[in-house]
């Protein structure tokens, strides 16, 4: 891949909060175009090391490096707005940024959400939240997304339904996907490299690489095999509507293995 | 009308302009305890200012401010939780005050009024403060209105957005500061706190968006001020708790309207 397309390095990067060591030399490359998977158990350093690649915490050793000017769109895992504060959808999507009107219904309508548009944010559902928390990321036009549990809170449908979004957003905007998960099935169809962290990492490649790699298995035992795979013959709208199936599958990785 | 209460009337109605937006945000903000803590800070304030011969809005002003940065500096470390930390400094800071004021023994301290307001006694330079800092408050509040907003709804997504965090949460706590000193007069240093929480509270249950609802709180702060104001020469009680008496009951029957049109 050419140098231009890199967006973002890290090099042997370590962290530590007082003297625990959360994150320890740990290295990674994002390029444009690319969707890249964190896994992990919890408490594994992976929110640590998302945090560390969005600047908002420095690390104690190791270099991070982002392209020039490079704009990140970021979505958080954990949104919980308080009942008090009246905030329809539309206003939550342009606190920071001023956009116009039609720019945040096509954003809304690429994902999924436009019908919730004047709702009080408090009133979503999950699934909802997620999607628009998605296009308030899109808003910003980002060279990388970075989605922090992007499927949380989703029901299986919902999930495959998101992950099958993110793969359109990539494809369509060209941009650089960085995913936390700590789901092990859904997402390895969803993501074209998988980096799995116990506070180093402990294995990286695609996701058939990893799903086969003694140091996964090690990580997530039995988790790891639990291997399920079917067909849908119809899918669900956010409504919950039955809509003509794209046979999406629900499939773990690599079920033939 | 007699000159005093028209005065009366003007400082009530400048400090109900200032809490409603202002509380709007300790309101959404979670921090009501902030305020309080803040505001017995003050008393600190009113006695370096009567030791020092210096104008009690200034000293209060300046301790106030100060207690803000030490605040937002010390919670770069983790230890202990900010309201801790608050908890710490303002009664150390409200008993340091009273301490202060005994050893004043040629000082002749209404500490009612310091405590629970003396609005009838607002003089003409009163109002400028009130007005003049009033005024600055506003602007500031106004310019850093989106980006204390969005940090309100999501801190680090305000900060990976490029909104400066620290610095715009350090001017939020500084006009708080700002408010309760000019203010004091008026209400008093006990009660401040609840003209910032009650009518935002209060205008809740008719706002559909932020800006809605801060400028509703000023007008149900200003409904209060003249209700209490009235309330306090009709049956002679003590102005400033008269008018959060008010606040209270517009708050209840605010409430109450609600059980009735039960639509929203």
């Amino acid at each position: 891949m050419a140098e231009r397309d890199l967006l973002l390095e890290a090099d042997g990067v370590s962290m530590a909060f007082g003297d625990r060591e959360v994150l320890r030399h740990v290295s990674l490359v994002l390029h444009r175009g690319e969707i890249l998977t964190l896994i992990g158990p919890n408490g594994s350093g992976k929110s640590t090391l998302v945090r560390l690649l969005l600047g908002l915490l420095t690390p104690t050793a190791g270099a991070l490096r982002r392209a020039d000017g490079l704009r990140i769109g970021y979505m958080p895992q954990k949104l919980q707005v308080d009942e008090v504060l009246p905030l329809s959808v539309a206003r939550f999507l342009t606190l920071t940024g001023r956009y116009a009107k039609e720019k945040v219904a096509a954003v809304l309508r690429e994902v999924g959400a436009d019908h919730v548009s004047d709702h009080p944010l408090q009133s979503v559902s999950g699934g909802e939240l997620q999607r628009v928390l998605l296009a308030r990321a899109l808003l910003r036009e980002p060279d990388l997304l970075v989605l922090d549990e992007p499927v949380q809170g989703v029901d299986v449908n919902g999930q495959v339904a998101l992950y099958n979004l993110i793969g359109r957003i990539r494809d369509q905007r060209g941009c650089g996907i960085l995913m936390v998960s700590h789901d092990l099935h859904l997402v390895m169809a969803a993501t074209d490299r998988v980096l799995c962290l116990n506070h180093h990492v402990c294995c990286s490649g695609t996701p058939e690489v990893v799903t086969r790699h003694p140091a996964y298995l090690d990580l997530f035992g039995d988790a790891a095999f639990a291997v399920y795979s079917h067909h849908h013959d119809h899918a669900h709208d956010l409504h919950g509507n039955v809509i003509p199936g794209d046979e999406s599958h629900c499939e773990s990785g690599d079920s033939d293995g | 009308m007699d000159e005093f209460l028209l005065r009366a009337l003007l400082a009530g109605l400048g400090v109900a302009c200032l809490a409603g937006p202002l509380g709007a945000f300790v309101v959404w903000r979670r921090m009501a305890y902030f305020g309080e803590a803040m505001s017995h800070t003050a008393l600190l304030g009113v006695g370096l200012g009567l030791l020092l011969g210096v104008s009690t809005q200034l000293s209060v002003m300046l301790v106030s401010v100060t207690l803000a940065v030490l605040l937002v500096a010390m919670q770069q470390q983790r230890q202990l939780a900010s309201d801790t930390l608050l908890g710490i400094f303002a009664h150390t800071a409200l008993s340091l005050g009273l301490v202060l004021l005994a050893f004043m023994e040629t000082v002749r301290v209404d500490l009612m009024g310091y405590l629970f307001g003396d609005i009838l006694a607002v003089s003409t330079l009163d109002l400028y403060w009130i007005y003049g800092g009033g005024l600055l408050v506003l602007i500031v509040l106004m310019l850093i209105w989106r980006p204390l907003l969005a940090l309100t709804v999501h801190e680090e997504l305000a900060r990976v957005e490029g909104v400066p965090v620290t610095q715009v949460r350090l001017l939020f706590m500084i006009l708080i500061a700002l408010v309760i000193a000019v203010s004091m007069k008026i209400v008093g240093i006990l009660l401040i706190t609840s003209m910032m929480i009650i009518p935002p509270a209060a205008a809740r249950r008719f706002a559909v968006g932020p800006e809605q609802m801060a400028l509703l709180a000023a007008a149900i702060g200003a409904l209060s001020v003249v209700t209490g104001l009235w309330g306090s020469l009709q049956w002679d009680t003590p102005t400033g708790p008269s008018m959060v008496v008010a606040a209270g009951l517009l708050f209840v029957l605010v409430q109450l309207s609600g059980l009735f049109f039960q639509r929203k």
